[in-house]
Order: C-alpha cells, then sequence, then structure tokens
C-alpha cells in the first residue's frame, strides 16, 4: 500500500482507562478523497478511537499520522488545525444563535477595530454552501431549522475550518430517508473534491451505499480493513458480532392461536394534534404491530397521544372493551400501557442517576413500605432486571450515562417491563444499537408477545419491521393509509412502496 | 479528559479498577465533610486561646446556624429539582412580622398559625406561577423577594413587632431542651425529616428524577408540575418557620430578619451537593454546608476581623470550598 496517499494513519494505537485496555495495537489509515466505513459492536473501540483522532484523548501508545507527517495531536484545536473535523451524533451547536454564527463560533471574521464582521461571516457561509450545493440561509437562528440542517451546519463549520477529514458518526440516525439520501449525495460531492470521510453507521446499505473501504473492530482489535467490493454483508456481521447470526432478522412464526382473540386494545377515531388524524386500530394479545411512515408521518405522535402526554382532541380508546382516559402518563402506566420513547437520553433515562435509580423509577410504588422505600426491596428488584435483561453494567451504583448505548436502551426496557405491563409500545427501539444487542432486543419483543402481550413496534428500519411484526400498519399524514398483514408484504421493497404512499 | 487524570497506574484488575472509581466518586462527595474537618482543625489551633473550642462557643456555633440550616433544607428540594428560591429570606422576614403580630392581637396558637400561613401562601404563588404559567423560577421568587419584604415592611410600617407571649419564645428558638439549645433541636428534626423524605421516599425520588431529566421524569409517570409545585410550597412553608425562629430567638418580628438568608442558604446547598443543576442533593451534605459557614462567621469573629474583612474570608472560602468539589 502507497502510505503517500494516507492523510491520516494511525499506527499501532493503545489506549486503556483506569487499567482497562480499551485500544490494542489498532492500525488505521484513511486515504485522500475516500468514505472509510468503521466498524464494530458496543465496547469495540471505535468511539475511542475517533476520540483520540480528534484529540478528546490522548494515546498511550503508537502514532499518528498527518499527511504522511508524525502529528501531535493532544487537544481539539490540535485536531483542528491538523484538518480533522466532526458531525457530532449528538449536535453541537448553539441553538439560539445563527448559522453563520455557529460556523465561525470561536474563529469569527473581525473587521475595522477587532470587532465582530457578521456581514464578512454570512458571505463567507454562503461560499461554504454554495460549495456544498445545499440551500441553508446562514442568518436564520439554527434553533427554528430541522435537524437536516443542523448537520449541514456542523458541516459547513467543519468545511469552513479546512478539515480535510470528517468523522461522522451515525449520521443519518435522526434523519428521514428523502434527507438520508441528500447526505450521500452531499458525501458523493465532497468526495470528489478530495474530502475523506470516516463513516460510523450500523447500517449496512448505507456502508454499501458510501463507503470504499470498511474497518471493523472487536473487542479493542483491528479485525479487518478491505474494500467494501471484497466482503459480503454477512462477513462483515460475522465480523462485528463475532458469530454468525442466522435469520435475526426474518420473521418467525408464534403461536398466537392460543390467545383471546378479542382486541385488548381499540383505538376508534383518534385525533390529536396535526400529527394524528382520525386513526382507528384494534390489537389482539400476543400480536406485534408494526407501525411504517416517514418521519413526520404521525407514528411518534400516535404513540404520545396513546401514552397520555399529548392531548386527544376527540376519539375514544379502549382497553379489554371498557373507555379509558388517557390523560396523562400516569393514566396510561395505571391501564397498563408502557411506552419505550424513542430517545432514551433526552426522554428515556437520567443520565446522571446511577443505573438502579433508572431502574426503579416507575417502580416505586412497588418497593415502598409504609411512607418508606425499602432499599433492600430496590436492590433485588434491580439486579433482578439487570441479570433478566442481560444489561452488562460494572455497578448497578455507577452512573447510566457510562454504558453503551445497546446497554441503555436495555436499561430503558427493563425499567418499563418491570411494570409488567399489557400493552407495550416501542419506538425506534434498536436506534444506534449494535447488531448484536439489537437481536436481543427483536427477540425479546417475540417473547413478549408470546407471553400474551400487545406490541406496537415504531421503527425507520424495515427489515426489522418485517422481522416481528405480525401486520404493519403505514401511516401518512397523520392519518393509517395501509394496514397490511405480514404475509401480504412480499418484501422490503413492498413495503416502501407503501410508506411511500405509491 | 477527566478519565486520563484518574488512571492510577499499575491498575489492573477489575476490582482495584472500580475502587479507584470510588475514590473519584468520594473526593466529589465527601468534599464538604473534608473542608469541614479541615476548617475546624484550623480554628481550633490558631483560636485555642480565644476559647474556640469551649462547649458555649461550639453550641453557639450550632444556635447561630439553625435558621439558615432549617431554610437550607427547603432550599435542598428547590435545587434538587432545577429550581430555586429567591424569596425564603423575605418570606422569613414576613412570618416573623405576621406571627408577632398575631400573637399579640388573638394569642399563641393564631400567632403560630400566621406565621406558617405566609410560607403556605408565598410557597403556593411561587409553584402555581412556576408549574402553571411556566415562569422561571429565579424571575418568580426574584419577584416575591421584593414583595414579601414590601409587605412586611408595610404592615409594620418598618417597626420591629415585640413578643411578649413566653411559651412561644421558649418553643422558638429561645428555650433549651435540657442542656441543648432548642434551635438545635429544631434543625435537628428538619434535617432528620428532610433527609429521610429526600432519600427514602417516592417523592424524593420523584424531585431528583425531575431535576435529572424532566423529560424522562414525564415520560415515567411523573406529574412534575406538580412535584415543582411542592418544592417550592415546601421551601415557602419551611422558611417560614425559621422566621418563626427568628422571631422566638429574638422576642420579636422585623421586616429584616432573614434578610439575605437565601444567598447562605444556597451557598450552604451547593457546598453541601454535587450540583446547581439539579438531579442531585444531600440533606446532611447542606448541614455541613451551613455549619461550615456558621464556623467560619464565628471563627472570623474570634479572629478579630471586623465585619467587612469577615465578608471577604467568608466568600473566598465558599469559592474555594465549591471549586474543590467541583475538581474531577
Amino acid at each position: 500500500m502507497n502510505t503517500a496517499d494516507n492523510v491520516v494513519e494511525m499506527r499501532s494505537i493503545s489506549k486503556g482507562f483506569n487499567g482497562v485496555s480499551v485500544l490494542k495495537d489498532v492500525g488505521f489509515d484513511v486515504r485522500k478523497g475516500e468514505v472509510h466505513a468503521l466498524a464494530g459492536g458496543n465496547g469495540a473501540g471505535k468511539s475511542t478511537l475517533m476520540k483520540i483522532l480528534q484529540g478528546v484523548y490522548q494515546t498511550d501508545a503508537g502514532e499518528i499520522r498527518i499527511g504522511g507527517k508524525p502529528a501531535a495531536i493532544n487537544s481539539i484545536q490540535d485536531a483542528k488545525a491538523a484538518g480533522i473535523g466532526m458531525v457530532f451524533q449528538e449536535f453541537s451547536l448553539v441553538p439560539s444563535l445563527t448559522v453563520a454564527q455557529n460556523i465561525f463560533l470561536g474563529v469569527e471574521p473581525l473587521g475595522r477595530g477587532g470587532l465582530i464582521d457578521d456581514r464578512a461571516a454570512v458571505k463567507r457561509a454562503r461560499e461554504v454552501f454554495s460549495e456544498m450545493e445545499v440551500h441553508v440561509d446562514p442568518r436564520a437562528e439554527v434553533s427554528r431549522l430541522g435537524t437536516a440542517y443542523w448537520q449541514l451546519t456542523e458541516i459547513a463549520k467543519a468545511l469552513a475550518q479546512n478539515a480535510q477529514v470528517l468523522i461522522m458518526d451515525e449520521p443519518t440516525a435522526s434523519l428521514a430517508r428523502h434527507e438520508s439520501e441528500a447526505l450521500f449525495e452531499l458525501i458523493d460531492r465532497l468526495k470528489g473534491r478530495g474530502i475523506s470521510i470516516i463513516y460510523i453507521s450500523h447500517r449496512m446499505d448505507e456502508v454499501y451505499r458510501l463507503a470504499d473501504r470498511i474497518t471493523i473492530l472487536r473487542d479493542g482489535r483491528h479485525l479487518l480493513t478491505k474494500p467494501l467490493t471484497d466482503v459480503t454483508p454477512e462477513q462483515i456481521v460475522e465480523g462485528i458480532v463475532g458469530k454468525k447470526i442466522e435469520g435475526e432478522l426474518s420473521y418467525r412464526a408464534r403461536d398466537r392461536e392460543s390467545y383471546d382473540r378479542s382486541p385488548l386494545l381499540e383505538v376508534r377515531g383518534l385525533n390529536a394534534g396535526h400529527r394524528v388524524r382520525d386513526v382507528s386500530f384494534a390489537l389482539r394479545p400476543g400480536e406485534i404491530l408494526g407501525l411504517a411512515g416517514l418521519m413526520g408521518s404521525g407514528r411518534t405522535e400516535l404513540a404520545r397521544a396513546l401514552f397520555g402526554i399529548d392531548k386527544l382532541d376527540s376519539g375514544e380508546v379502549l382497553l379489554r372493551g371498557k373507555k379509558v382516559k388517557l390523560a396523562s402518563p400516569q393514566q396510561a402506566i395505571d391501564a397498563g400501557i408502557a411506552l419505550i420513547p424513542e430517545d432514551r437520553r433526552a426522554q428515556g433515562l437520567v443520565l446522571e442517576h446511577s443505573v438502579q435509580e433508572n431502574l426503579l423509577l416507575p417502580l416505586l410504588g412497588q418497593i415502598q413500605r409504609g411512607p418508606l422505600l425499602d432499599g433492600a426491596k430496590g436492590k433485588a428488584l434491580s439486579s433482578l432486571l439487570i441479570k433478566r435483561f442481560a444489561v452488562k453494567v460494572a455497578h448497578p451504583h455507577r452512573p447510566v450515562r457510562l454504558l453503551s448505548g445497546g446497554n441503555q436502551q436495555k436499561v430503558v426496557i427493563a425499567k418499563w417491563l418491570g411494570t409488567d405491563p399489557d400493552i407495550l409500545i416501542l419506538d425506534e427501539p434498536t436506534a444506534g444499537v449494535d447488531i448484536g444487542t439489537k437481536s436481543e432486543i427483536l427477540d425479546m419483543i417475540r417473547e413478549l408477545a408470546s407471553a400474551g402481550k400487545a406490541v406496537i413496534v415504531i421503527s425507520s428500519e424495515y427489515p426489522e419491521l418485517l422481522a416481528v411484526s405480525d401486520r404493519v400498519l403505514v401511516l401518512k399524514d397523520g392519518s393509517i393509509i395501509r394496514d397490511i398483514p405480514l404475509r401480504e408484504i412480499a418484501d422490503e421493497e413492498y413495503l416502501q412502496l407503501a410508506v411511500q404512499g405509491v | 479528559m477527566s478519565k486520563a487524570n484518574t488512571i492510577m497506574p499499575g491498575d489492573t484488575a477489575a476490582s482495584r479498577n472500580f475502587g479507584s472509581m470510588l475514590k473519584e466518586l468520594d473526593w466529589r462527595r465527601y468534599v464538604i465533610y473534608i473542608g469541614f474537618v479541615v476548617v475546624f482543625l484550623f480554628f481550633a489551633i490558631l483560636l485555642r486561646d480565644q476559647g474556640f473550642l469551649s462547649p458555649n462557643n461550639l453550641l453557639n456555633i450550632f444556635r447561630q446556624t439553625a435558621t439558615i440550616t432549617v431554610i437550607a433544607v427547603g432550599m435542598t428540594y428547590v435545587i434538587a429539582c432545577a429550581e430555586i428560591d429567591l424569596s425564603v429570606g423575605s418570606v422569613a422576614g414576613l412570618s416573623s412580622v405576621c406571627s408577632a403580630m398575631a400573637l399579640s392581637h388573638w394569642g399563641l396558637v393564631p400567632g403560630i398559625l400566621a406565621g406558617l400561613a405566609v410560607g403556605l401562601v408565598v410557597g403556593s404563588l411561587n409553584g402555581a406561577l412556576v408549574s402553571l404559567l411556566g415562569i422561571p423560577s429565579f424571575l418568580v421568587t426574584l419577584g416575591m423577594l421584593g414583595i414579601a419584604v414590601g409587605v412586611a415592611q408595610w404592615i409594620t410600617a418598618s417597626a420591629p413587632q415585640p413578643i411578649l407571649n413566653d411559651t412561644f419564645n421558649l418553643v422558638f428558638g429561645s428555650g433549651n431542651f435540657g442542656p441543648v439549645p432548642g434551635l438545635v433541636v429544631w434543625s435537628a428534626i428538619f434535617v432528620a425529616i428532610g433527609a429521610v423524605v429526600l432519600n427514602r421516599t417516592k417523592f424524593g425520588r420523584q424531585v431528583l428524577a425531575t431535576g435529572g431529566n424532566r423529560n424522562a421524569a414525564e415520560f415515567t409517570g411523573i406529574n412534575t408540575k406538580r412535584i415543582k409545585f411542592q418544592v417550592l410550597l415546601i421551601s415557602g412553608t419551611v422558611a417560614s418557620v425559621a422566621g418563626m425562629l427568628y422571631a422566638g430567638r429574638l422576642q420579636s418580628g422585623r421586616f429584616q430578619w432573614g434578610s439575605g438568608d437565601e444567598l447562605s442558604a444556597i451557598a450552604a446547598v451547593i457546598l453541601g451537593g454535587p450540583s446547581l443543576f439539579g438531579g442531585f442533593g444531600s440533606i446532611i451534605g447542606t448541614l455541613f454546608g451551613a455549619l461550615l459557614i456558621g464556623l467560619i462567621n464565628n471563627g472570623l469573629i474570634l479572629a478579630g476581623l471586623d465585619s467587612s474583612q469577615q465578608q471577604v474570608v467568608r466568600g473566598a472560602i465558599i469559592i474555594l470550598a465549591v471549586a474543590l468539589a467541583r475538581k474531577k
């Protein structure tokens, strides 16, 4: 391999925290104008490796070369100066400032008298956007823009500082499908201009669509680096998980005859806000109902309405044939409904609190003795949940923030299943979790349905929906446009067309 | 970066690793106790000839700290819930004058009820404005600070209201339980109840969850508006009791009683707990925070510093302690 082409070269990188080795002798390189996918399960060391490249962490051993020359990256400033830019998964913009102000935050162009020249900033931001061939108004306040624009602003921010290498961590996680497609086209253009991209993603189709080469890390070691033309999806999955998973994303028939055929949940003519319009459906015990639809089709809003977070404008909800009032989450919980919200960090967890405290939060009523909480009971209950859902925790008293994404998601699920709900609504339950945990979560969903619960799964990933759902409802503009039993769905493409409303 | 600093050379076993993590936690959580001991020893050595260690002086420290401790217990709930209550000092003042006036007109029980009513009314108003209208508590209670002190000054025409009811004075602050000053008993009761409720009840957990991540708490079925209302109600009511403690100890109600206590109480809470941004709270930490402030005040007086010098040194010590607690 000709090393002169490498914009970034990381050699024999090792890193440990508190004596625990996280990266062992890892090599990684990026060529000019290349999209290099970086994959690996939770705890494989991807984010640590990238944080070393960004100057957040310093490597214990090994060498980083930028443009063929050894580079000392000891701080985020060093990394920026070396041309490394990061598009953050959790966006790092100041919402109250304008797009241009964000792009030049800290490096504002100065005019006469040393004052900030906002006009010059806007002009230069416009130039950056026109080079990117996207339309964003640099004077718009960031908080008024959608997520896709936030991301474009992040990318522009990196490019404005002459980044030669962009690190993108799950960039499509919060984008709708057409927005993702626009991002892919942008990535192609950036590549054409000689910018290299390190692309971290769990989504196989994206990796194949974009990347030239892939590097897989497993347990802190470098496993392989190959052109994507030389590697099959099965090989990648196997590399990440470390074992062959067969049929993990295929539907498995369950015995559903033994359950009551009368509906557990019935929704009639539900209207809530702008995004839920005249929705009616029924759900039987033991059934898994998939909710498909584009971003903004009203999937999440329907879930919120059923969980009593958003107010119902009209319509009724029946549980076991009896009308129920769902005006607050507490009423929904009392009625036996649980919602696993789409954003686990913002809505599912108190990140700074311990795993145990998070698990027990909806269960406080169960561990009360008189007016006081019973510490021993709480401890027993939380360790039971941790064991039952195979959450990997060093200690239940450590903050949940320290867990990997997949384990955090397990905590959210465990927390809710502790309430023993009859109806479980999961909104994007596998977003941002690795493939191993994903198949565990899907298995969990199947098990729950087999145990007689009714489950609603909202997902943007069609293979996942097809793997668990018995029936798929397609939402568009807040209304149900299709109600399709699984056997009528020939393949993913059929479902995609249904979602597009074709 | 914070992690990099805590690497223990030679640590390999997972258990050792957990131990070093505990060390990191302990340092932040217990810095108030360490600080307390250090300052105590410092004064004990430096001021040994000025009678710092005499039982009477030590009891004095407790006595002088009692009202701040009581107010700070309520404030711990407010701050744990990611809110703030700036009105507590003036609520104490208003409560002292209302209590004193009702005492002289109608007697003991109406006097106590009038004092409590001040806290209940102001606390409910604060709570309702914050939770129903969504106005930041900083603004609501800043306004209420002015209103309460203004009302207290207005209805008394700025005149002190003497309290001649001996029972009231004895119970609220002037009396002793055996060798223990009544004020110390009062603060012990508030600290004990406050600590148990915060750590061992459903309500306490819900306060912490609401402060830690309001959204997640909401999604967990916690009525976060109600929780915010309740913490402000608690804080107001507790402050009104503190006002009566002032009234009983000083045998009069005055609008100036409690003036500026909100800042001491906030300082005590912050000294004792790891976050101003909610989600955490430790009543015992708050107690030691208040005692540390009392200790410093007392030591500086014994050392012969005048009040202007005391203020400078006290401010510097508080900043230093908080800075140490924050350093990871």
